[in-house]
């Protein structure tokens, strides 16, 4: 009998660009998405900066990330969540999220899913391991 | 689950964060500055006060010590690195950096 | 049970490093198998034997070490480390650099994977 596929889910609390943990962590979730895993991501507190459209990195004169967020689908990566009171106390709306790929039939756009602390905290006492940054 | 925080509640958001996602049953555990939280009669210890209605609450022994907090809101438990150790053994791990 | 560490901040400079050594010291003494340590973002300075920390205090790259010679798998991230100047040479004997896979792996592989960091 196969092993069951392990949940592994990356939860983002950091915000981007003031320090390097968004942007590494987003090179662990791509190769792990190579893997055998069953892949989650949850952007919570100032990590909601991170999906937030819009971001211009070239005035800093550092490599930003916002194109890879944008390929994220194309990595397989589709478990993408936004934990809405986070989202809210910033003053971010749904509209301000970046998409992260497009459906391969209807070919619309994909926007990670706001959802409410109790199904993020169901979906983090399903996981095998969780990794923050 | 299991709940490793770190950071001063002083400082910042991360303890009530965590607080909010903690579900019956899960166990919190303070440690290196997340200690702080435990220090009896602060402004902040009505976060743990409020939490402990539906979790456990430890703090690490040896990050009280360095610290010299011995008076503790009523209720927080103690353990080492043990005791730590025991915790995750028994819980899936989120750290709350 | 089979545990696995993953260490985030630099030495001496934050406790991270203290607290996952306590804690790695202890799982061990509790016969608890470690599959591997995964040093990542500034962690990879960790195990750099260019430190040379004053003599009364410890020596967190030569603990390191001595955590490996006792056969549990030191990784260094190569991205994280390329970026920071950490090569092979510089590094305490027992630890090894590689990629972002065997991070993959120690969270697929072990029962628990424990995050020390800022």
């Amino acid at each position: 009998m196969a092993e069951e596929v392990k949940k592994i889910m990356f939860t983002v609390r950091k915000a981007p660009h003031g320090s390097i943990y968004v942007y590494e962590g987003l090179e662990v979730k791509l190769i792990m998405a190579a893997y055998d895993a069953d892949i989650s991501v949850v952007f919570m507190d100032d990590g909601v900066f991170a999906v937030k459209q819009g971001q211009d990195t070239k005035p800093l004169g550092i490599k930003g990330f916002e194109a890879t967020y944008g390929a994220l689908v194309d990595y397989e990566i589709t478990k993408v969540f936004v934990d809405r009171q986070s989202m809210e106390e910033r003053g971010m709306t749904e509209e301000d999220l970046l998409v992260i790929g497009e459906d391969e039939d209807t070919e619309e756009p994909i926007k990670p899913q706001v959802v409410g602390s109790d199904e993020i905290a169901a979906m983090m006492a399903e996981q095998h391991n969780i990794l923050s940054f | 689950m299991l709940h490793t925080v770190n950071k001063s509640p002083f400082q910042n958001t991360t303890l009530e964060s965590c607080i909010r996602f903690v579900r019956p049953g899960d166990v919190i555990l303070l440690l290196e500055d997340g200690v702080l939280a435990a220090q009896a009669g602060s402004a902040k210890s009505a976060l743990l006060e409020e939490a402990m209605g539906k979790c456990e609450i430890y703090a690490l022994e040896a990050d009280l010590k360095a610290r010299a907090l011995k008076e503790l809101v009523p209720g927080v438990k103690t353990t080492d690195y043990s005791g730590f150790v025991d915790l995750v053994e028994q819980h899936t791990t989120h750290s709350w950096l | 049970m089979k545990l696995a560490v993953c260490i985030y901040e630099g030495p001496y400079n934050h406790e991270a490093a203290d607290s996952a050594y306590n804690f790695i010291q202890a799982a061990i003494q509790k016969g608890h198998e470690i599959k591997g340590i995964f040093f990542y973002h500034d962690g990879v300075y960790n195990v750099t034997k260019l430190m040379e920390p004053p003599q009364d205090d410890r020596h967190i790259a030569n603990r390191w070490s001595a955590i490996g010679a006792s056969g549990i798998d030191i990784v260094v991230c190569i991205a994280a480390a390329k970026r920071r100047g950490i090569v092979d040479e510089v590094l305490v004997p027992n630890v090894r650099i590689s990629g972002l896979g065997q991070l993959t792996m120690m969270a697929i592989e072990a029962d628990r994977l424990v995050v020390f960091g800022d």
